[in-house]
């Protein structure tokens, strides 16, 4: 029973993990539709939201809500700002010049915080104050309430967004056809600035709830959960939304019983062991389309 | 005043020119067919008239407006359709959201949704296919919903690119019929064939083409009883 019990307590420490993985798996591949580019510095934009946060509410001492919804802004800002100076200039450059612009502003961002910020960790406590319940023998903290609570919330939004409104539907256009988009009186650069808005708004919620958790900053904490993300969007099928998510949760969980009941050390290990068997099985991903190449 | 007026266009690949100095015009309520081989142009010069590429010099005007560095989304809402080659309908939303995108420009629900009523009295089997993906429909079907698409934008104008292109010959004379009335209707047609033939019965002038400049302009009856063209194009 206590091993059952055990059980159930990591697969919802999982499911948490994941979650967070889900919904910066999500900026990753809704750019990639789009704009058809890997944004390295994605994970980049998770630190810039929790040192955001800290600043917001420990150093400006501004309400919790509004420190929440000023975090998402600067990220969602800085996601518009990096794709204008940075990608913009490149959209019609080969994709090794845009990777590489990519991994370059991860750097920028990383740097910038290190000269504001320094390398010395910051403490900064969580801002979830939720009382946890207990199921039982089961006991779920109030953390992973929220994350659960906010990552379901957030998912749905973005799903009810995509498929049914306005510029939802002009963002799948885009993403099948840039052409026949613009033939429609899309505005193509307008879809992708909106695109990276999203996607680093999600960031930054992501941001949120991974420094509730670890509780430190440093200029290198989005490194891990963005290179996890990736890989769980390529896990789900990289440019399908679903997928992204499926992969993040499945990724969060498989790491979290791995650590658990097999080892800690190589948790990391059988993560990308999974995506490599995935990946030889269904090249595209889990949700992802097979694309028929036509000669 | 010409409706569309394009004058000494030139457009390049890189460094290959494609368009080498072209002029036409197209005035309201006509069919016009620009007419030619394989590579003779046709497909980039109804590129560089609704944006989606640049002309290197030139001028294009509609309805007095230059729009030869205009944005392609832009465009649109000036009342010019264009109808792409290949079709190009949004193969993974359905056939009603594919109809939808093409009324993007538009604001007014009411008008949008009796445009739509509109194009599924003239395309009755895209009504009955509205919630099916656009990318399993047959070729004959997906060119009708790329005519729907972009008459749900309500144009003045409408650009069709090779409408024909690998339909069944039933398919074929059916689009052909829908052209006649979409012109009958009140809209401009500027039409891009490979099919000189049946694009000459409907077009009231063409022009012929030939890697990049124009060879011949004249009335479509004119063309059909001229005997270079006869052999060059109409096969006899």
């Amino acid at each position: 029973m206590s091993l059952l019990n055990s059980i159930l307590e990591q697969f919802i420490n999982g499911l948490r993990t994941g979650s967070i993985y889900a919904l910066i798996a999500i900026g990753y591949t809704m750019v990639y539709g789009i704009a058809k580019m890997i944004n390295f510095a994605h994970g980049d934009i998770i630190m810039i939201g929790a040192y955001s946060l800290y600043v917001y509410s420990a150093v400006l001492k501004l309400p919790v809500i509004v420190a929440i919804l000023l975090t998402v802004l600067t990220c969602s800002v800085l996601g518009i700002v990096t794709e204008k100076i940075a990608y913009k200039p490149l959209r019609n450059a080969p994709p090794l010049a845009v990777l590489i612009t990519a991994i370059g502003m991860s750097f920028l961002l990383q740097n910038i915080a290190l000269l504001i910020f320094k390398a010395t960790p910051i403490p900064f406590a969580s801002i979830i104050n939720v009382p946890g319940i207990h199921l039982g023998s089961l006991y779920i903290s109030g953390t992973t309430l929220v994350t659960l609570g906010v990552t379901t919330v957030s998912m749905i939004a973005l799903t009810l967004f995509v498929n049914k409104t306005k510029a939802g539907r002009a963002m799948r256009a885009v993403s099948e056809d840039r052409g026949a988009a613009e033939l429609m009186g899309i505005s193509v650069n307008g879809t992708i600035s909106l695109t990276f808005a999203i996607g680093s708004g999600l960031a930054a919620v992501a941001g949120i709830l991974y420094i509730s958790q670890y509780e430190t900053l440093m200029p290198t904490l989005g490194a891990l959960p963005g290179i996890k993300a990736f890989v769980a969007a390529v896990l789900g099928g990289i440019g399908s939304i679903p997928g992204a998510m499926l992969g993040g949760i499945i990724l969060g969980i498989i790491e979290s019983l791995s650590k658990a009941y097999i080892s800690t050390q190589l948790a990391d290990a059988i993560v990308y062991g999974v995506l490599v068997i995935v990946l030889l099985v269904r090249p595209s991903g889990l949700l992802g389309k097979m694309k028929i190449e036509k000669v | 005043m010409a409706m569309l007026k394009v004058s000494d266009l030139n457009v390049y690949y890189g460094v290959i020119q494609a368009i080498k100095g072209i002029s036409f015009e197209v005035n309201q309520g006509e069919v016009i067919a620009l007419i030619g081989a394989n590579g003779a142009g046709k497909t980039t010069i109804l590129h560089t008239v609704t944006g989606l590429l640049r002309a290197k010099s030139g001028k294009i005007e509609f309805e007095g407006t230059d729009i030869t560095k205009m944005p392609g989304h832009k465009i649109v809402t000036l009342g010019m359709a264009h109808v792409p080659e290949g079709r190009r309908v949004f193969a993974d939303l359905s056939v009603y959201e594919n109809l939808i995108l093409g009324a993007y420009t538009r604001k007014d629900k009411e008008e949008i949704s009796k445009t739509l009523e509109m194009v599924y009295r003239r395309f009755p089997r895209l009504q009955e296919r509205k919630t099916q993906l656009a990318g399993t429909l047959s070729g004959g079907e997906q060119q009708m919903l790329a005519m729907g698409r972009a008459l749900m934008s309500h144009p003045k104008i409408i650009l069709m690119d090779e409408p024909s292109m690998g339909l069944s010959p039933i398919f074929v004379n059916e689009i052909f019929d829908i052209i006649k009335q979409v012109s009958a209707s009140g809209t401009t047609v500027l039409l891009v064939e490979q099919n000189a033939k049946k694009a000459l019965e409907i077009a009231d002038r063409a022009y012929v083409l030939e890697t990049g400049k124009i060879v011949k302009s004249a009335s479509a009856d004119e063309l059909m009883n001229d005997d270079s063209i006869k052999k060059a194009y109409l096969g006899e």
